[in-house]
């Protein structure tokens, strides 16, 4: 199987605390993956590395087939490349409408000059439509952003992750502050869109892990303790101690 | 279900209408055209008004839409005039000087005419010649370019410098100060080619039109000032309609997360400091005319500060608001520093306004931050009914039994 992430024997500390010990990882272009592990296990830095956000000490971040270094690139052009991410917050643009986030997240030209002169078509708005559909906020889509509830929220930040059409997305606890139709939702979204991309889940809660039935990564101390079926991981003596044994 | 540009926009039609019956209004009402009404000097009050309007749009785009406190568009305001200056005053004294000298018995040489016009401009500096920056005073259209192109190219360079690395907030209002300050404190030398602290002065008097009385001039003023006005903002609501106005509201709002979505927030900003740049080069060159005199006073950080708090009060994040904000606290301001208003006595002490404005004014400033952030243009909205959207302290979902608010932040 090809690989479209491969991040290898990465460093990176703050201040002397090494919050990634020499992270190895490789996800394949369609595949969906959980990443568990307890709290300062390096999760949101692993994803903060990989967008851009924070540069590491050492190691490297190689993309698509081509293998091309991320480390070289800022955050707008490592998400043109193909990365989306979803913060653990919803954060959507609160002051503009459900059409407008999602409109804005279009995978076209981001050239300010292109933005400037943009105007939508018909074609976008149908596709603007569809998304509204997936995530389920077809009838809102006129409304404000910041009128919709938490879940409607995280499902629109997911809608924008998927118009971006991006090739990996990064999904921060997705679940958090949802009920329980509205995690079952969400399952849905994420398994529906590994169908075709590969999916990064950074999650807390084991139930969730559970339901969404892939490949697990424990974390521990910035590295990896262990990899495979949840099963798997969670019969390991070294993830009970560290993580399930709390 | 496609909107045009005006139906999205209705407020761009009412403005241009208020701001046609505007100038026709005074127009007829003017010395110089009408029936004498209102006074030449007030007509260029007025005219003065309409390009501090025109700024205030500028600084609305940057801090209103862009999220970007910029506390230096003065400075290109002021550039903007600086270079229309340089061409009326070197124009207007190569017309006395060349008539002065047409009396010699032997006709002047280029050379000898150019001397004694860098005589007469820069006598007052101890100097005769002219600097390196006044090599195209002569040309209209070249000075012209250069109202367009100095604020321009100083806005893009500081701009791509702090934005590059990633200056934000209160950070980069104070390094907007700083630029303020270090081109004012510039300009204020002798040697700095424009001169000094006397500025340039005389710009009132246009040359080519010496025949034409000051109440004709002031109402053309008025007419450009306000053709100005109507096109910068039809021009900012195109930019801020569009998608290119989500993405600037997007970087206010959240500026990572404009960048997750692959927008390089950089260059947004870039662009839009540098579009407001010219803009306010462009309403700085038609006030200084009106007002015959710019020196490096007009440039100094304090200007800067005023035009946010027009625009604060009188509501950032639309257009009609910066208009509204700067044209009714820079007319009161006027009212009250011309000792125009009476002195409130209060038996112990009698409240002088021309001192005691500034008092007024900046208590507004921070009664209208407290309680009312929407400023003037907010009273549209209670018109209108519409709300912000808020939902804090109510629960989260849509479902019974979804988590308070409390709980889901943690």
């Amino acid at each position: 199987m090809s690989t479209l992430l491969e991040v290898s024997g990465v460093s990176v500390s703050f201040d002397g605390f090494k919050a990634i010990n020499n992270l190895s990882f490789e996800i394949g272009p369609a595949e969906l993956r959980a990443i568990i592990g307890p709290n300062g296990a390096g999760k949101t830095t692993f994803m903060d590395i990989v967008t851009g956000k924070t540069r590491p000490d050492e190691g490297d971040v190689l993309w698509g087939e081509k293998s091309r270094s991320l480390l070289k690139m800022n955050e707008s052009q490592i998400a043109q490349a193909g990365i989306g991410r979803k913060f653990q917050r919803p954060t959507v643009f609160e002051d503009q409408s459900v059409f407008d986030n999602l409109l804005m997240a279009l995978k076209k030209d981001r050239a300010p000059w292109k933005v400037l002169f943009y105007r939508e078509t018909a074609e976008d708005r149908a596709r603007v439509g569809e998304l509204a559909e997936e995530i389920g906020l077809a009838d809102q889509i006129g409304r404000k952003a910041g009128e919709l509830s938490h879940g409607q929220k995280q499902w629109l930040e997911i809608g924008m992750l998927l118009a971006q059409e991006p090739r990996l997305l990064l999904v921060d606890e997705p679940a958090a502050g949802m009920t329980l139709a509205e995690r079952e939702h969400t399952t849905d979204l994420l398994k529906q869109a590994a169908r075709t991309r590969a999916v990064i889940v950074v999650e807390h809660d084991m139930e969730f892990v559970r339901r969404l039935d892939c490949r697990v990564t424990v974390l521990h101390e910035g590295s990896v303790l262990a990899e495979g079926s949840l099963d798997f991981v969670t019969k390991n003596q070294q993830v009970i101690d560290v993580y399930l044994g709390r | 279900m496609r909107q045009s540009f005006v139906a999205k926009n209705p407020s761009v039609l009412v403005f241009l209408a208020c701001l046609g019956l505007f100038t026709l209004g005074v127009s007829v009402l003017s010395e110089g055209m009408g029936i004498g009404l209102i006074s030449t000097s007030f007509v260029k009050t007025l005219g003065k008004t309409l390009c501090l309007c025109l700024v205030a749009i500028a600084m609305d785009l940057v801090w209103g839409y862009a999220g970007i406190l910029s506390l230096g568009h003065f400075a290109f305001f002021g550039l903007g005039g600086y270079m229309i200056g340089m061409w009326l005053m070197y124009a207007r004294t190569e017309g006395i000087v060349a008539a002065s000298l047409s009396n010699a018995e032997i006709p002047p040489t280029p050379d000898e005419l150019r001397s004694a016009i860098a005589n007469q401009i820069f006598g007052v500096v101890g100097s005769s010649d002219f600097p390196a920056i006044w090599v195209f005073a002569h040309s209209l259209p070249l000075q012209l370019a250069l109202v367009v192109l100095v604020p321009g190219l100083l806005a893009l360079v500081f701009g791509w410098l702090a934005f590059r690395s990633r200056v934000t907030g209160v950070y980069l209002s104070i390094l907007t100060q700083a630029m303020t300050l270090a081109l004012a404190l510039y300009l204020f030398q002798n040697d700095s080619g424009l001169r000094g602290n006397n500025g340039l002065s005389g710009l009132q008097n246009i040359p080519g039109a010496e025949g034409v009385p000051q109440s004709v001039i002031s109402v053309w003023f008025l007419w450009a000032s306000a053709a100005a006005l109507g096109l910068g903002y039809v021009i900012a609501a195109f930019v801020v309609s569009g998608k290119f106005g989500s993405v600037i509201r997007g970087i206010r709002d959240d500026e990572a997360r404009v960048r997750f979505l692959g927008y390089s927030v950089e260059g947004y900003k870039l662009f839009v400091f540098t579009l407001t740049a010219v803009i306010a080069g462009i309403a700085g060159a038609l006030y200084y005319p009106q007002a015959g005199i710019i020196n490096p006073k007009e440039i100094a950080p304090i200007a800067s500060i005023y035009l946010a708090v027009w625009v604060a009060i009188g509501g950032r994040g639309r257009l009609y608001g910066a208009v509204i904000g700067a044209a009714l606290v820079s007319l009161l301001s006027t009212w009250f520093t011309g000792g125009r208003v009476p002195d409130l006595p209060l038996g112990f002490y009698t409240v002088s306004w021309v001192d005691w404005w500034q008092v007024l004014l900046g208590l507004s400033f921070v009664l209208v931050t407290l309680f009312a952030p929407k400023g003037i243009g907010g009273l549209f909205d209670l018109v209108a009914g519409r709300r912000a959207p808020d939902r804090h302290g109510a629960d989260l979902g849509p479902d019974p039994g979804a988590l308070r608010e409390k709980e889901a932040e943690r």
